[in-house]
């Protein structure tokens, strides 16, 4: 069946992070400055202050995380928001080893709350969806 | 900084012609009729306007349609809070004599134009928000709803949602204009559907189509308006972040900032407050503002609340109009708490005319939690 939920278009500053997540990695943004990664990518360093916003590298993210929040959308009505989703779905921010947190879903069969605790561990993995994009989820570990 | 405390007046308020369910009219019938509505409650008209305010749509196409030919305009547009922050640019606008007479609109048909507005493939929310199903704000809120209720208790926090939403239908049953005609119990809040957990359907406003408008001038044009002046005595704003997943802290928004910044402009405490109408997009949206506010503090929004405190004949009086959750939600409903405010203030509520009515604060929150705006209005 084709895929039919919104496809992310990559950009200029984002390539990286797209072309390593279809090769099955995570990577982050990295100030060298601030001594931390961040999350989405931009060139240029988003913390307030920052010495040298544009001294940013990239760098391998562990795969690690833990749950910071979740919800669970079309719980129990199977009703989704948009074409294409199947609800219920687990929408979720997820605080990476690394520090900084980034919106995904947690993959799971039959979410309800009980299954999901914040703090528990995650780990991502990659959901191919075109042949050029991989998505970056995660998975309780 | 300048101070403009009562350097201007809402002179003027009122919706579009029907609000609620109205298949046949477009956004800009309400953005037009609210506008000759509104002038008209002032005892005003277009041919006095020079400022024009709006959001969600271009003062270009705005003021062809009214036909105005504004020499200030303003389309500030940051979500359902823009309008109160419009308050904010406008007394700015006529301190520092750009217009006299800003006419502020709103017009959604958010029932009936069910178009939801593609965003730019190239914005981060297309790129890692949107693929994973975060779409529409119930999705949004109720994330950081988990998060608070992880932080104060589950129960506790439901509790407190449910208090909101039944004492605000209550509100709404006394506005001829409202939505939701039914009461809601208890048992109808925790009953109903699942929209995203954990938020169940009574937990999120309403989709349905209203304009608004009001008019604000000069203290000294206020005086020869038809009604009763109400002062702008404070006016604040400010923004956090675009998207949900970059909110800094899921239980605080930035009214924190704005709201003390409000009130010590308006030279007032929260104890002087008769009115809070505070943006109900989702009855979380509420606890969370009461506490960045500083009605009470972090995690105390439940008890504060509690037994059925903001309803009718209880000691908070907040959400008079029914709200977002019951009255009208058009897609941006800050427009409507302006309306209310004034009204109440004005005394002219009816049924549900609170008794004191000196004073009022107006806190907007639009976007994902993301872009506040507070301001404190009074009579004389």
């Amino acid at each position: 069946m084709a895929y039919n939920k919104p496809i992310p278009v990559p950009q200029g500053e984002s390539d990286v992070y797209w072309q390593k997540a279809k090769q099955g990695e995570l990577w982050l943004r990295y100030c060298n400055s601030c001594k931390e990664a961040y999350f989405f990518p931009t060139d240029i360093c988003r913390a307030i202050p920052c010495n040298n916003p544009r001294d940013t590298d990239w760098v391998k993210a562990s795969g690690k995380a833990t749950l910071y929040t979740f919800a669970i959308v079309g719980y129990e009505t199977g009703r989704a928001p948009h074409p294409g989703f199947e609800a219920p779905y687990v929408t979720a921010i997820v605080e990476l080893e690394e520090g900084p947190t980034m919106p995904t879903n947690i993959v799971m069969d039959d979410p309800t709350p009980e299954k999901l605790q914040i703090g528990m561990p995650l780990e991502v993995v990659f959901e191919d969806i075109t042949d050029e994009i991989a998505l970056p989820k995660f998975k309780p570990v | 900084m300048t101070d403009l405390r009562k350097t201007a007046a809402i002179v003027g308020v009122d919706e579009s012609d029907e609000i609620g369910k109205v298949p046949d009219k477009s956004n800009l019938q309400h953005h037009a009729e609210a506008a000759h509505n509104a002038l008209a409650d002032a005892g005003l008209s277009l041919k006095d306007v020079d400022g024009l305010f709006t959001a969600g749509t271009s003062t270009l196409q705005l003021g062809e349609y009214l036909g105005v030919k504004p020499s200030f305009v303003d389309t500030t547009a940051v979500g359902g809070s823009s309008f109160i922050i419009h308050i904010a640019h406008a007394i700015a606008a006529i301190d520092a004599g750009y217009c006299d007479v800003a006419l502020v609109t709103h017009g959604e048909a958010g029932r009936s134009m069910r178009s939801r507005p593609g965003g730019n493939a190239s914005d981060p929310d297309p790129q890692y928000q949107t693929p994973y199903g975060f779409i529409g704000q119930p999705v949004a809120y109720s994330m950081a709803a988990r998060r608070y209720m992880h932080m104060y208790g589950e129960d506790k926090t439901r509790q407190g949602m449910a208090e909101i939403a039944v004492a605000t239908r209550k509100w709404a049953l006394k506005h001829p204009k409202s939505y939701m005609k039914d009461p809601m119990s208890f048992d109808d809040y925790h009953n109903s559907r699942w929209i995203s957990w954990p938020f169940h359907l009574l937990d999120c406003c309403l989709v349905t189509d209203a304009g608004g408008a009001f008019v604000i001038t000069s203290a000294e044009r206020a005086k020869d308006t038809a009604k009763k002046p109400v002062w702008i005595l404070g006016a604040a704003e400010g923004q956090t972040h675009g998207m949900i997943s970059q909110m800094p802290d899921l239980t605080r928004t930035n009214a924190v900032n704005s709201g003390p910044k409000a009130m010590q402009m308006a030279g007032i405490t929260h104890s002087d407050i008769d009115l809070a109408m505070i943006y109900d997009s989702f009855t979380y949206t509420v606890m969370t503002t009461l506490e960045s506010l500083g009605f009470c503090g972090p995690g105390e929004a439940a008890d504060f609340v509690a037994n059925q405190r903001t309803a009718p004949g209880g000691d908070f009086a907040m959400n008079t109009n029914g709200g977002g959750l019951s009255h009208t939600h058009s897609g941006m409903y800050g427009m409507f708490l302006i309306l209310e405010a004034v009204r109440q203030l004005r005394g002219e509520c009816g049924d549900r005319q609170i008794k004191d009515h000196n004073i009022a604060l107006v806190n907007g929150t639009g976007g994902s939690l993301s872009s506040t705006g507070t301001t404190v209005l009074a009579v004389d």
